[in-house]
């Protein structure tokens, strides 16, 4: 076993969880597949978003598969950085917009 | 600018060596199947010739650049140069082939000083397709040079250029500094006299080369973003983008060890396989001549130093019947035209 947490090698044993649950797993798989076809939103579209959130999962797995998915796709490093602090500015929103609630609290308290 | 691995003495260029590289580690230690172990799966060994359609020719391996990932290892410093004897022998072979496609190719054959009395005598033969491999800079090289566009025109020869990419900084890094400024004026210069315009007959494609360890994305989707970005930034127009793997060998090979993405990039090449596309991988129905009239089953074959397993290995005794009854050699690095929508000289195949 390995004496690290993440393995960049395990990435490629992704499709084993299969062999545990092959039900579950298949449908994951063909889920996945499914979703990362060209529909509504082209494929270089859907890249780009899983890049920015494979970043704000924080999912080193993700982020080696997007970023080399998105090379393949011809996109450029600027559009990479983009769309990573388009997931930034989401993520610093998250927190920081949960400062009203902080707000409402602290005026509902104080007199 | 940089030089060839052979110039630098650099053990890649030892073709043994490359061949060496790609048996052993995680295919003799059985990570990774062989690619003969892999075509075994699914009756595709031994490969077979089809149909001979491509004479792809080698008129020499020097060029004016030094890309990083070229498989040739061509260069300034390559004297490996076609003479004007084997060009005869290739023409009395041009004449009497069954191939419907002439594809000349380097280096930049433009460097060869025959080069234009070669395609004024090939262009008599009326083949059907003539493809001349340019690398675009040969046209702002040198004055000499200025008037390829011209000199292609007259004989109606179908332009295939490579283009790594739309943007500056990419197509540098793989190709040199300046590349992409001269490639981009080269493309105005072809356009301007009718390559690459629907309608015109002259026909300009792009080889798109993924700049790095990754494999190539979908050519059509490449090819409308080479398209978008080209017209919009440089009023360029181009037919279609073939888009090409980079086979483990020569310098890519030697670039993917340095790096250390030798084994990850071969895992994806391997994980990559389709089956599909080894029933049309274009050794199936090209044969290539090297510079010093060679018979091999590919350019890639031909760089490994790999000659047809066949009583003809040579232009001079060149039996098109015989040629055609062969194995094809296989190995490690033919897992660079199986992955995906596969890849040839001319694009996806599956």
């Amino acid at each position: 076993m390995s004496k690290n947490y993440y393995d960049a090698a395990d990435l490629r044993k992704f499709g084993k969880i299969t062999e545990w649950n092959e039900e579950l797993g298949n449908k994951f798989f063909d889920y996945y597949g499914k979703v990362f076809e060209e529909g509504a939103l082209t494929a270089r579209e859907k890249s780009l978003i899983a890049l920015a959130v494979a970043h704000t999962e924080q999912c080193p797995y993700c982020i080696d598969a997007y970023t080399k998915d998105t090379l393949q796709r011809g996109i450029t490093k600027e559009q990479m950085m983009e769309a990573i602090h388009v997931g930034a500015a989401i993520k610093s929103g998250a927190t920081l917009v949960h400062g009203v609630q902080m707000m409402n609290k602290v005026n509902k308290l104080e007199m | 600018m940089k030089k060839s691995l052979k110039a630098r003495n650099n053990d890649i260029a030892n073709t043994s060596r490359q061949m060496e590289i790609l048996s052993e580690g995680i295919f003799a230690n059985g990570e990774l199947p062989t690619f003969a172990n892999k075509i075994k799966e699914t009756n595709q060994f031994p490969l077979r010739p089809k149909k001979l359609e491509i004479l792809q020719i080698n008129l020499g391996y020097m060029c004016n650049q030094v890309c990083s990932h070229c498989h040739v290892d061509a260069g300034p410093d390559r004297k490996e140069i076609m003479t004007l004897e084997t060009m005869n022998e290739c023409l009395e072979v041009i004449k009497k082939t069954e191939a419907h496609t002439l594809d000349l190719t380097g280096g930049a054959p433009e460097m060869n000083p025959n080069f234009r009395w070669f395609v004024e005598e090939a262009s008599k033969a009326g083949i059907k397709d003539f493809i001349v491999r340019s690398n675009l800079t040969i046209i702002r090289a040198n004055k000499k040079y200025h008037d390829l566009p011209l000199f292609f025109k007259k004989h109606n020869v179908h332009v295939v250029s490579s283009m790594p990419h739309w943007t500056r900084g990419k197509t540098d890094k793989q190709r040199g500094d300046g590349v992409f400024d001269k490639s981009i004026k080269a493309l105005q210069e072809l356009n301007a006299v009718g390559y690459g315009l629907e309608g015109s007959g002259l026909k300009l494609d792009l080889v798109y080369n993924p700049s790095g360890a990754f494999l190539p994305g979908d050519q059509m989707a490449l090819e409308n973003d080479f398209k978008k970005a080209l017209k919009s930034d440089f009023n360029i127009d181009f037919h279609s983008l073939f888009a090409i793997t980079n086979l483990p060998i020569s310098r890519f090979l030697d670039y993917l060890i340095a790096s250390e993405n030798y084994e990850e990039y071969m895992y994806n090449l391997v994980e990559a396989y389709n089956p599909a596309a080894v029933e049309n991988v274009m050794c199936t129905n090209t044969l290539s001549v090297s510079w010093d009239g060679w018979l091999y089953d590919c350019d890639f074959n031909q760089m490994l130093n790999l000659k047809v397993a066949s009583k003809v290995k040579h232009i001079s005794d060149y039996n098109e019947d015989l040629l055609q009854d062969r194995n094809i050699i296989i190995n490690q690095h033919c897992y660079g035209c199986t992955a995906g929508s596969g890849s040839s000289c001319q694009g996806v195949v599956a």
